[in-house]
């Protein structure tokens, strides 16, 4: 049903969004008439869709991703495409062509990324919920920087159609949103098959938050609170995990050896991919014009070097040089049975336990300009990373503060399992609150 | 190690660019991560990947696709109603 639609005027002090919709059109459903913010790689008919990146600067997408019409047809209005880290990579939101998103808890810190300009609009009250997409942390890690609730889910549930791919087996879209009864009911809305996304499989999501953990089995892996996780952080997150306790958990400490090599699995995993999926950002079908008059190779050098940021341009390189004739073996070959046996620690522990918990960050949110160095930046990820090689479900809820910025508590579950995740972060939601 | 003339060589290849003054910094990132990367040599293992994934197949048949001038309108330059890329020969 068209004909309605709100005002949508924030006052965006902290460079949240790259587009707004001044009025934005909705129709009837269960999310009629509410506020839904769409993270920039998210394609959207007719609004412009940039990934935060200057070879997309005008770029206006003719069709919806899936999610978007799936939002659309919920009733949703949506009100503009949010900041975040160029095409995904980052952690901080810094990583954007047009600025960094600022972290409405502290403006001199980073609201985490890359889905940083979703959390920074959800956190900054500007929107109830929005949508963010994970490919290493990216949805979990602003949520717990900005103190909201973001659901990674198991990779397959939600289709990809219509995202702007940056690392493709890596990669989800997920709800984000103040409590997890918003996350649910946005989740609700986005799950399900598609048949334009390969990879898309028939679960559709129909739950509605239960709390009650009587029972529940909860492993804690050692590698979570070990060096490198911020004592203050740890702290927080163990008192989290002892009011689960209280409530009828039983907490099991386990290990994921695996960590030890799953960040540079990670990052080797998707820097290939980035460098295979961003080859099309060449200024021909669309982005600012390749030159005609040029030789392909030199008109394409020239638009993606004025185009690309700096750490996208290195991703690309990373991946090219893990690809190339002789590196194959040693990297992604290598990465891959690293990943197999990330999946095979999640599989060994899940047959003792129900889910596992944690961190979700290492750290608070950093202050802006403090992870200048890209390794020390990637090494952030650390916690976040596992879920996504396993491809497994994960949901960050905010647990308390330190040094007065919020910390999240991560609930890692099985494949398929985001029902139980969602209630176990519910439980606790409702415990505190 | 990745020399400056290798990191120069894959900024060619990846066609991104690179110019000297970026040169040195890049190199010196891109070798502080690759030695990062080593750790994967102590994954042990060749264990085959398993996909829990299968091919997923469908009749060939014609569907509506967007009408030509709406994929157009995002092409910087286009001729006859064809996108205008640069010269390959």
């Amino acid at each position: 049903m068209a004909g309605h639609e709100i005002t949508f005027e924030p006052d965006d002090r902290y460079n949240a969004f790259l587009t707004t919709c001044r009025k934005a059109p909705h129709g009837q459903g269960k999310l009629a008439g509410i506020a839904v913010a769409v993270k920039d790689n998210i394609s959207t008919k007719g609004i412009e869709t940039t990934c935060a990146s200057k070879i997309l600067k005008g770029y206006i997408p003719p069709y919806d991703a899936h999610v978007v019409e799936l939002l659309r047809q919920s009733g949703a209005a949506i009100v503009g495409k949010t900041n975040m880290d160029e095409f995904g990579m980052g952690t901080t939101t810094e990583n954007s062509a047009f600025g960094p998103t600022l972290n409405p808890y502290d403006t001199g810190r980073v609201p985490g990324g890359s889905s940083g300009g979703s959390a920074a609009a959800i956190a900054g009250g500007m929107v109830r919920m929005a949508l963010g997409t994970d490919t290493g942390g990216s949805i979990r890690c602003p949520a717990a920087f900005c103190g909201i609730v973001g659901l990674k889910p198991t990779y397959g549930r939600v289709s990809r159609f219509g995202l702007i791919a940056y690392a493709n087996s890596l990669e989800q879209i997920g709800p984000m949103g103040k409590t997890v009864t918003d996350v649910s009911t946005l989740m609700g809305v986005i799950a399900g098959h598609d048949r334009r996304d390969s990879t898309s499989h028939t679960k559709p999501y129909t739950h509605t938050p239960r709390a009650g953990i009587k029972g529940l089995k909860i492993g804690i892996p050692q590698e979570y609170f070990g060096a490198g996780v911020d004592p203050q952080v740890a702290a927080v997150v163990n008192k989290a995990i002892g009011r689960l306790g209280e409530l009828g958990a039983t907490t099991v400490p386990c290990s994921i050896p695996s960590m030890e090599y799953a960040l540079a699995a990670y990052y080797v995993t998707c820097t290939c991919e980035a460098s295979s999926n961003l080859a099309r950002f060449d200024g021909v079908r669309y982005g600012p014009a390749a030159d005609t008059k040029k030789s392909w190779h030199e008109a394409f050098r020239d638009v993606r070097r004025a185009g690309f940021g700096t750490e996208v341009r290195r991703r690309i390189m990373l991946g090219t040089y893990a690809l190339s004739s002789g590196y194959y073996g040693k990297y992604y070959a290598k990465a891959q049975i690293a990943r197999e046996n990330v999946k095979k620690d999640f599989a060994r522990i899940f047959s003792e336990v129900d889910v596992i918990a944690g961190p979700t960050m290492p750290t608070i949110a950093f202050q802006l300009g403090e992870k200048s160095d890209p390794l020390s930046m990637y090494l952030s990820d650390i916690l976040t990373v596992p879920v996504n090689l396993a491809g497994i479900p994960a949901i960050s809820v905010p647990c308390g503060k330190a040094a007065g910025m919020p910390v999240g508590l991560q609930i890692m579950g099985r494949p398929w399992e985001d029902e139980r995740v969602i209630d176990v972060a519910y439980t606790y939601e409702q415990a505190v609150t | 190690m990745a020399t400056e003339q290798e990191v120069r060589h894959i900024a060619e290849l990846a066609d991104v660019g690179i110019n000297t003054e970026e040169l040195a910094t890049f190199t010196h990132q891109f070798n502080a991560i690759l030695d990062y990367f080593d750790i994967l040599d102590r994954v042990s293992g060749d264990t085959a990947v398993t996909r829990d994934r299968y091919n997923v197949m469908r009749e060939d048949e014609i569907e509506p696709s967007l009408p030509q001038e709406e994929v157009l309108r995002n092409a910087a330059a286009q001729e006859d109603g064809f996108i205008k890329a640069p010269r390959v020969m």
